[in-house]
């Protein structure tokens, strides 16, 4: 089990924090452009979820998979937005993703005086945070190759 | 287990085949007292709630019925119109019933050809080389599986949440498409499937797994 990468976007779509470990592919296209990919790809799966489904969907889409990568997505009430790949074998990434949210992101960035809501996050302390984070979870393994 | 839905699309990008298996009807009803609490939208092809959610009625569900009798777009079927009976206040305590829309079959052909990029970005985006596209999309309310064959077809099944061996379905439908589709001589490839005999197979498939399990299908 192992994780790549992580992006966080805010309502807008602005993306607040990117951070990678373990990448063996880069999409070819710079960071800026990768990251309005991602979202824009985002944005139509939730669209189309809301129309496939057979009933009303409450959180809406949760994951998808491949035969490479899997792309968990947690999505907060105030429409910030979390997008974690890790490989097709991880499991309990959501409960992951809301430990993420409330014990690094809310302490380190929203709890940041310097921060303003809308603005790139540019905090050591939340990116060390966040590493640590990452770097200690069950999930993210010793990579074998 | 429930399947809703069996989607293909040809390698175009266009829907060629599509079954409703499963369709949950969704209505609720509720009478209401003077004023509306909820937002509707009067179109001029249908009312829709635009806001406000109450007892199961949601943003974007239809006027189906008032006081038990039909809607039919934008009138009551006894005549009246929809907007004026509900803006006066001597028609209330009102019985109203909503239900979430089914989708049209423009609907379906156009959140088809909406899955084709999503697929390709997806394979794109890949942290890892050599990454397929979507092959299993998971949300709340149901799983989508996407099995592409070599030749670029792409074969959709939706079905409730926590299936397993879903794969083995899509291969089976695979099976029935080259049996009953490709080995009829009045079909053309990408075109709509229109073949009887596939229609029946496929039916009969979703019955038989709907009632033992997937792991019952012969090989």
């Amino acid at each position: 089990m192992t994780i790549f990468n992580l992006y966080i976007f805010d309502k807008c779509g602005t993306l607040m924090h990117y951070a990678e470990w373990n990448r063996t592919k880069k999409s070819g296209i710079t960071g800026e452009e990768e990251a309005k990919l991602t979202y824009g790809m985002l944005f139509s799966i939730k669209s189309f979820v809301s129309k496939i489904s057979p009933y009303d969907p409450r959180e809406g889409f949760l994951y998808y998979k491949t035969n490479r990568y899997a792309l968990h997505y947690l999505e907060t009430p105030s429409g910030l937005k979390f997008v974690l790949n890790t490989d097709t074998t991880a499991i309990n990434v959501k409960e992951l993703l809301q430990q993420l949210y409330s014990k690094v992101w809310v302490e380190y960035v929203v709890r940041d005086p310097l921060w303003t809501p809308g603005n790139v996050v540019t905090s050591e302390l939340f990116q060390s945070k966040l590493d640590e984070f990452i770097k200690q979870s069950p999930i993210f393994g010793i990579r074998n190759i | 287990m429930i399947i809703y839905g069996v989607y293909i699309v040809s390698k175009s990008g266009g829907l060629i085949f599509n079954l409703d298996n499963h369709v949950p009807r969704i209505e609720h009803e509720k009478t209401f007292t003077y004023p509306l609490d909820l937002v509707l939208d009067y179109d001029s092809k249908k009312v829709s709630v635009a806001f406000n959610r109450k007892d199961g009625i949601n943003v974007g569900h239809v006027l189906v019925a008032v006081n038990g009798i039909h809607v039919n777009g934008i009138t009551i079927e006894d005549g009246r119109d929809v907007k004026s009976t509900l803006e006066a206040a001597e028609n209330y305590p009102i019985n109203l019933k909503f239900s979430r829309p089914k989708m049209t079959t423009n609907e379906k052909i156009f959140l088809a050809s909406m899955f084709y990029p999503l697929f390709a970005i997806a394979s794109q985006l890949s942290p890892e080389p050599k990454s397929s596209g979507i092959e299993l999309l998971e949300a709340d309310t149901f799983t989508l599986h996407c099995f592409q064959t070599l030749t670029g077809i792409k074969f959709i099944v939706i079905s409730e949440t926590g299936l397993n061996g879903i794969d083995l379905l899509l291969r089976k439908v695979y099976e029935l498409y080259s049996d009953y589709v490709l080995k009829n001589p009045f079909y053309s490839l990408e075109m709509p499937i229109r073949c009887e005999l596939f229609d029946n197979k496929l039916q009969e498939l979703l019955a038989q797994v709907e009632k033992t399990g997937i792991s019952n299908i012969d090989k």
